[in-house]
């Protein structure tokens, strides 16, 4: 072993040993600092030979270069040290509650309205709206129940007091979402196929009834449409809606004047741990009807009365309750506490905001 | 409307049970809403006869019975019954509930039990106990030859099942039992029996004159007077159970011999007592003001447009709706006059909307009766009063004429599949409709001729229904509705996404949708100037005025949030404020109680402020796509006492365009709604959004700036009152084409800073084009930016 060989091993061996950077800072004076032992040696260079040069030489700059490597390798490990020693004492008790971001949500019939309006828009209806606030003509008259019609008393209206003599005719709250239909047939010219989804108003409450809750309303005028069309709409919309196939409709016969035929339409359901579950053929085992929605051709009347030939355009209409298609499918059993905004029905029952409804990802959220 | 089954049989020959009835009434569009049989009620009583009645041996109010109750009961051997009614006795043949049934008045089970040390084997049963009747004096004494051992639901006729069948609006036809026979006949269900119409041989003219006076109102008015009748007979047994059964109360002969008539055949009639007439009985106007006691007990003022059957003495009925308590039928009553009338189905609705009065004679006439049915209907009701209560007829009188046209409907039979979704053979089709009365001709198109009880069918869609409704619906296969090509277009509105993008951002930034009635009480409405729109028939006072605003709702909803013990109320509404004008979509959010709980980082419970909810509006607009940048804040819009006088503003697009208005809430405003602590709300008018423009999905060209922007602080002393806003905004307008954002970072007032002056901290932000700012460059713009600042008063701190 040269001399320098056997005094980098030992300088080395201190770098090794220093226990801190403060240290290290000192061994690296010593040796490579102005003074330092290894800047002597390569100050004695200057005075030897060249063939003395070629032999010291390599071996003074291997010695430097192994020294500088050492110190750095120890620098970084005692960085390193440090470093850790310092993080140990940063520890957090990561099961500290971090501050929550408020979670909002969407209401249960909105969210239902926007599943309806995507449905309905692959069937190619678009959605409509109309005023709360209607006319006498639009909500009856239009519609085929004139004043002295008894179906009127059928609909418990909310009436706004009556205006003065030669003043416009009565208001009043919309009994239903039929007055829409009026209104998209005398401002578009057919084919026609819309939804009209909206808050209705009748004077009655108790235990199901509330005296304002959602319709959704649907139209189709076109050529050539009958009661099978009508019949495979609902069947569609239903599977769609209740994201099921097994969907079965029963229509029975029905009055309503603004349909003519008009049916009543029953959709199969079986009872499952106190909640009705869409689905199934109500004759059978288990399953029984229940009422769900009110349909039928638009009467001819109600056609001419928004000023279009009933000899060529026909076509069907419906109506559902929103906030009973939203019980249906997702389990609530309290109509009331659909409009009392209970904030822990609203994050229980309530939809988040991300939960769009779409076609591509499913229609229920 | 009820019916029973007997009673329909009386109409409806064939070999039927209930459970076809009801799925053919079903099927047909006659929805049955419940079917009772009082037969399953009295399961487990039979007809029974006492042997032996001794005296119990432990009780002086008791006996013991033996009771012989048929074959079937004990192999016919008698059964111990131990009794405490007074009336019971040997030789009394009675009713016996046997172990098992059920004593309708109560629920009890019957059970073999001891009573005071002696076996009892049932009971011996009163008419209350049954719900038979009131009595409770004593048991049930049947005639002696009643067959003992019968079940007594038989022998009571009692087994006859009721069905409760939902009459829809347009069929008058079927408010009389043999209305419904007809169409159960038509749709295959038994066949309809011949009504057996008898004829009068009435001698003389009626002892009252009749007339109408009002042919428009009450076209015909036919009658006839009896005289010599006597009203004390009880009502027959059939006819009283029938009525009974339906749920009429038999109250005297001549008036359910009446009420029966319309329950059969849907055909009203009325019985005057002639005692009590004076003078000749006439159909006229009413005169404004007169005053009718009807048989309900209630006064009655009425208006000149209704109709009343009058003498000249005064009005003794409300024509059409109800007959007068005065001229009504008694236990004395012995001569009458029998009306039948024809009146007008729409003068009927009037009148009966606007005297509030129902009636099972006003829902027939209003929806309008049988035009062709009034010589029939007097001569039934006569002989029905003949045969019951005796007496001698007078000739019929017919005073005017019923609207008596017979219309025709052109018809082509493809409907019913075009139309009506079902393809029926015309062979068919004209079987069913001659089944329910119409006459067909087979012409090109076809003639239907429209029997005169079908009031409702005038048009071919209506001979559709008829058709189809019969066949059954099930019948209908489902179309596809065509299809348009490819994939399915975008449906909503501008304003509907508008409404679904504000309501999911919302929603995202933590508030839960409300809905709330848009109906307020006047109280809730008034700090808002009260509500344009009030109902005239509210269903109460709290639900009464068309919201001026959604926050009472929400303000509301929050302070029964708060009674539940909710602290953090983040609620919103997407809605219609109803004003004079329109309604006007709205979005407002409602914040109340603390923004966030007490922490182990924050400590106490950190409370809302107007800037939360400044933040919420900026967030909310901008998610409409509104242009926030451009957007001023401004003075809240004058309605004192809605918005706390100094924490609330506007965002305005010029000094008219009001999109929203956000803030704190007059303190005095949340306490009006019971709501505790501050409250702090957004409106966003929605209707007040400007409408982007559409051009397509590009977006303006764009790229990123090759150099960085530069960035320079300014801090300026300005009077307390100028407005940080319009400081930053006339810092950010001083070089319109170099900077790019000015940003407020600090706001101090206190040491070091003058009385009543505040110091403001401004970042801008520089971009350069081209090149990099030289020195020179930068000074020009600081100095125009401290020039503008000058201009609103702020003066660069030294």
């Amino acid at each position: 072993m040269s001399d320098y060989q056997a005094m980098q091993a030992e300088l080395t061996g201190a770098i090794d040993a220093a226990t801190d950077l403060d240290a290290l800072e000192a061994l690296r004076v010593a040796a490579l600092g102005k003074a330092g032992s290894i800047t002597g040696l390569l100050k004695t260079l200057g005075g030897l030979t060249p063939e003395e040069r070629q032999v010291v030489g390599p071996q003074i700059h291997s010695l430097r270069e192994g020294v500088t490597a050492a110190l750095a390798a120890r620098k970084a490990a005692l960085e390193g040290a440090a470093l850790e020693a310092k993080l140990a004492n940063e520890r957090l008790d990561m099961t500290l509650p971090a501050d929550a971001s408020p979670r909002g949500s969407v209401h249960p019939v909105s969210q239902v309205m926007d599943e309806l309006a995507e449905i309905f828009a692959d069937m190619g209806f678009a959605v409509a709206t109309g005023p709360e606030i209607e006319d006498d003509w639009h909500n009856f008259t239009a519609l085929n129940i004139p004043e002295t019609h008894p179906a009127r008393a059928m609909h418990d209206t909310f009436y706004f007091p009556e205006v003065g003599e030669g003043a416009a005719q009565r208001m009043l709250l919309r009994t239903h979402t039929s007055p829409v239909q009026i209104r998209t047939m005398m401002e578009k010219a057919p084919p026609i196929r819309i939804i009209a989804p909206g808050r209705v108003y009748r004077s009655d409450s108790d235990a199901t009834h509330t005296p304002m809750f959602h319709q959704v309303e649907g139209l189709v005028i076109d050529r050539g449409i009958h009661m099978g069309h009508l019949k495979y709409t609902l069947e569609t919309f239903l599977k769609a809606y209740f994201e099921t196939d097994d969907i079965v409709l029963r229509l029975r016969p029905s009055y309503f004047p603004f349909t003519e035929p008009s049916a009543e339409v029953d959709v199969g359901y079986k009872q499952e741990k106190g909640r009705r579950i869409v689905g199934g053929n109500g004759d059978d085992d288990g399953h029984a009807w229940m009422e769900l929605l009110g349909s039928g051709m638009v009467n001819r009347r109600v056609i001419a009365n928004c000023g279009l030939d009933p000899d060529e355009w026909q076509g069907f209409a419906f109506g559902v309750g929103v906030d009973r298609l939203a019980m249906l499918k997702y389990g609530m059993d309290d109509l009331r506490a659909f409009f009392d905004g209970d904030l822990r029905w609203l994050a229980h029952y309530g939809f988040g905001a991300l939960s769009v409804p779409t076609l591509s990802g499913g229609i229920s959220a | 409307m009820k019916i029973t089954l007997d009673w329909l049989r009386e109409h409806l020959d064939g070999d039927f049970t209930v459970a076809d009835v009801v799925a053919t009434l079903n099927r047909i569009g006659h929805e049955v809403e419940g079917v009772e049989n009082p037969a399953e009620k009295l399961a487990g009583f039979r007809v029974a006869r006492v042997l032996t009645a001794e005296k119990h041996p432990q009780a002086d109010k008791l006996q013991v019975l033996t009771v012989e109750a048929g074959p079937e009961i004990n192999a016919g051997a008698p059964l111990t019954v131990v009794c405490g009614a007074p009336n019971a006795r040997a030789g009394l043949v009675g009713v016996l509930g046997l172990p098992g049934a059920v004593v309708p008045v109560n629920g009890m089970e019957l059970k073999v039990a001891a009573v005071r040390g002696v076996e009892s084997n049932g009971m011996m049963c009163s008419t209350r106990e049954l719900e038979l009747g009131d009595d409770h004096d004593g048991i049930i004494e049947l005639p002696a030859d009643a067959p003992v051992g019968t079940a007594f639901a038989d022998y009571a006729g009692a087994n006859d099942p009721v069905v409760d069948i939902s009459i829809t609006p347009n069929r008058q036809d079927c408010m009389g039992v043999r209305g419904i026979a007809r169409d159960l006949a038509a749709a295959g269900l038994g066949k309809l029996k011949p009504l057996t119409v008898p004829s009068i041989d009435g001698q003389g003219a009626p002892a009252t004159e009749i007339a109408t006076l009002a042919p428009d109102a009450c076209p015909a008015f036919y009658g006839r007077t009896i005289a010599g009748v006597d009203n004390k007979v009880a009502t027959p047994e059939w006819m009283r159970r029938r009525l009974e059964a339906i749920g009429q109360r038999s109250i005297s002969a001549l008036v359910d011999i009446s009420n029966y008539v319309m329950f059969d055949l849907g055909r009203p009639s009325h019985i005057y007592d002639r005692a009590k007439l004076t003078g000749a009985l006439v159909a006229r106007r009413a005169t404004d003001g007169e005053t009718v006691t009807a048989l309900n007990g209630k006064d009655y003022t009425l208006a000149g447009d209704m109709t009343v059957i009058a003498d000249d003495s005064g009005v003794h009925d409300i024509a059409g709706i109800m007959g007068g308590e005065h001229s009504g039928c008694s236990e004395t009553t012995t001569d009458v006059l029998v009306e039948i009338a024809y009146f007008t189905p729409e003068r009927i609705a009037l009148t009966g909307q606007a005297l509030a009065l129902t009636s099972d004679a006003r829902s027939r006439f209003e929806r309008g009766v049988d035009p062709a049915f009034l010589d029939d209907a007097t001569e039934i009701v006569t002989q029905l009063i003949l045969d019951i209560c005796g007496g001698t007829p007078s000739a019929m009188t017919r005073a005017g004429e019923p609207p008596l046209t017979t219309r025709t409907v052109d018809y082509d039979p493809a409907l019913s599949a075009t139309l009506g979704g079902i393809a029926i053979e015309p062979v068919r089709q004209r079987a069913v409709l001659e089944s329910l009365g119409f006459g067909v001709t087979e012409a090109s198109p076809w003639q239907i001729a429209v029997p005169s009880w079908r009031r409702d069918v005038d048009a071919a869609p209506d001979i559709v229904e008829e058709v189809t409704r019969i066949t059954g619906f099930d019948a209908i296969e489902s179309v596809a509705l065509p299809r348009a090509d490819g994939v399915a277009k975008p449906t909503a509105t501008p304003e509907q996404s508008l409404e679904r993008r504000l309501r999911r951002a919302a929603a995202a930034a933590g508030y839960h949708e409300a809905v709330t009635w848009s109906f307020v009480s006047d109280r809730e409405a008034a700090p808002f100037g009260g509500g344009a729109w009030s109902l005239a028939n509210p269903i109460s006072e709290d639900l009464k005025v068309m919201r001026p605003s959604l926050l009472p709702g929400l303000l509301a909803a929050a302070q029964r949030n708060q009674n539940r013990g909710a602290d953090s109320i983040r609620l919103f509404e997407i809605g219609r404020r109803y004003l004079s004008d329109a309604e006007h979509p709205t979005l407002c959010v409602v914040m109340a109680g603390s923004k966030s709980e007490r922490g182990w980082q924050a400590g106490k419970a950190q409370p809302f402020t107007a800037y939360d909810a400044k933040a919420a509006a900026l967030a909310l607009l901008d998610a409409a796509g509104a242009p926030t940048e451009r957007l001023q804040v401004m003075e809240p819009v004058a309605d004192a006492g809605i918005w706390h006088p100094g924490q609330a503003a506007t965002l305005r697009l010029g000094p008219k365009a009001v999109l929203a208005e956000f803030g704190a809430l007059h303190p005095s405003l949340a306490r009006h709604y019971d709501v505790d602590g501050a409250v702090m709300a957004v409106q966003i008018f929605l209707d007040a959004i400007p409408a982007k423009r559409a051009s397509g999905p590009a977006r303006s060209a764009f790229t990123p700036p090759a150099l960085q922007a530069v960035r320079r602080d300014f801090a300026f002393l300005a009077p307390e009152a100028l407005a940080a806003g319009d400081l930053v905004r006339a810092v950010k307008g001083a070089d319109k084409a170099l900077i790019v954002d000015a940003r407020l970072f600090d706001r101090f007032a206190g040491q070091g800073v003058p009385d009543g002056q505040v110091s403001l901290a401004v970042e801008v932000v520089l971009q350069p084009a081209e090149k990099s700012f030289a020195e020179a460059e930068l000074k020009v713009i600081a100095d125009k930016v401290v020039a503008a600042a000058a201009k609103v008063g702020a003066v660069l701190r030294g």
